[in-house]
């Protein structure tokens, strides 16, 4: 496997900023011939991401979220990394989700990554941070070049 | 491409309509979440609330939630409805991922299509 070309990009954990994040994303995509449908779902993924490390990360503080885009000659990997609170990935619970009324989004956003990306993985422990690795295969028509 | 959202409140038939512009994201959320409210100080009887998505090219978790928090609210003021038109192809889809789409909560085509369906149903 050959190395990937990555595009890095770090945001603070502020909503102002998730759509940036989705801009870059979407840019990355449509390098990589995604089909519009495609760009669309990485879109989402990667701004659900992000929002989870807006609303969870950092509680009332502000950092940051860094997100690696590996561009591979059959898929695209997007890393989405916090070095907040965390979570305890064994019970699947947010230690901050179920507390705050404010926080908006029922909870979907682990729904939509696995729905819309091919592989999600989380990686999360309290006090650790949070990880969360996608993939997205490249339209077969072009893999097949 | 503006990473923001446009609101305007208009009322078609008695009903009050929200059309929205451009995206709704964990940023931009509280403008619609703000229009809704407004909705229902200004209409607290009404059945029905149409909310527009023809110019809305961005939609996830966070925005379904807002209208799932509204749909939860009209049902409880009045047994009442939210109505969605003019949802793009990928925003239908994202509402079936969410399973979102039930009892309180209805996708129409068009505004036409809307309408004629409320009224139909209130007469």
């Amino acid at each position: 496997m050959t190395e990937p070309i990555k595009v890095e990009l770090t945001v603070p954990s502020i909503s102002d900023y998730v759509g940036v994040a989705r801009l870059t994303a979407s840019g990355v995509a449509n390098r990589m011939k995604f089909t519009h449908e495609d760009i669309e779902d990485i879109k989402i993924a990667v701004s659900e991401a992000c929002t989870n490390a807006v609303q969870y990360a950092y509680g009332d503080n502000i950092g940051k979220v860094n997100l690696t885009f590996s561009i591979y000659d059959t898929y695209l990997e997007i890393q989405v990394r916090d070095q907040g609170l965390g979570f305890n990935i064994e019970t699947k619970k947010d230690p901050n989700a179920a507390s705050d009324p404010e926080k908006i989004g029922l909870g979907l956003g682990i729904v939509f990554m696995k729905s819309l990306m091919d592989t999600v993985d989380y990686q999360s422990s309290e006090g650790n941070g949070t990880v969360v690795t996608m993939t997205k295969k490249v339209p077969v028509a072009r893999a097949s070049l | 491409m503006v990473l923001d959202l446009n609101v305007s409140i208009r009322e078609k038939d008695s009903v009050p309509i929200i059309d929205l512009e451009g995206e709704i994201d964990v940023y931009t959320y509280p403008k619609l979440s703000d229009a809704l409210k407004l909705v229902f100080e200004q209409y607290p009887v009404t059945k029905n609330i149409i909310i527009n998505l023809s110019q809305v090219r961005y939609i996830d978790s966070t925005g379904l939630g807002v209208i799932a928090n509204g749909a939860n609210q009209i049902s409880r003021l009045s047994e009442g409805n939210i109505n969605i038109i003019n949802a793009t192809p990928q925003i239908r889809k994202i509402f079936d991922v969410s399973g979102l789409i039930s009892a309180n909560f209805n996708l129409f085509d068009n505004e036409e299509i809307a309408l004629s369906n409320l009224n139909n149903n209130n007469s």
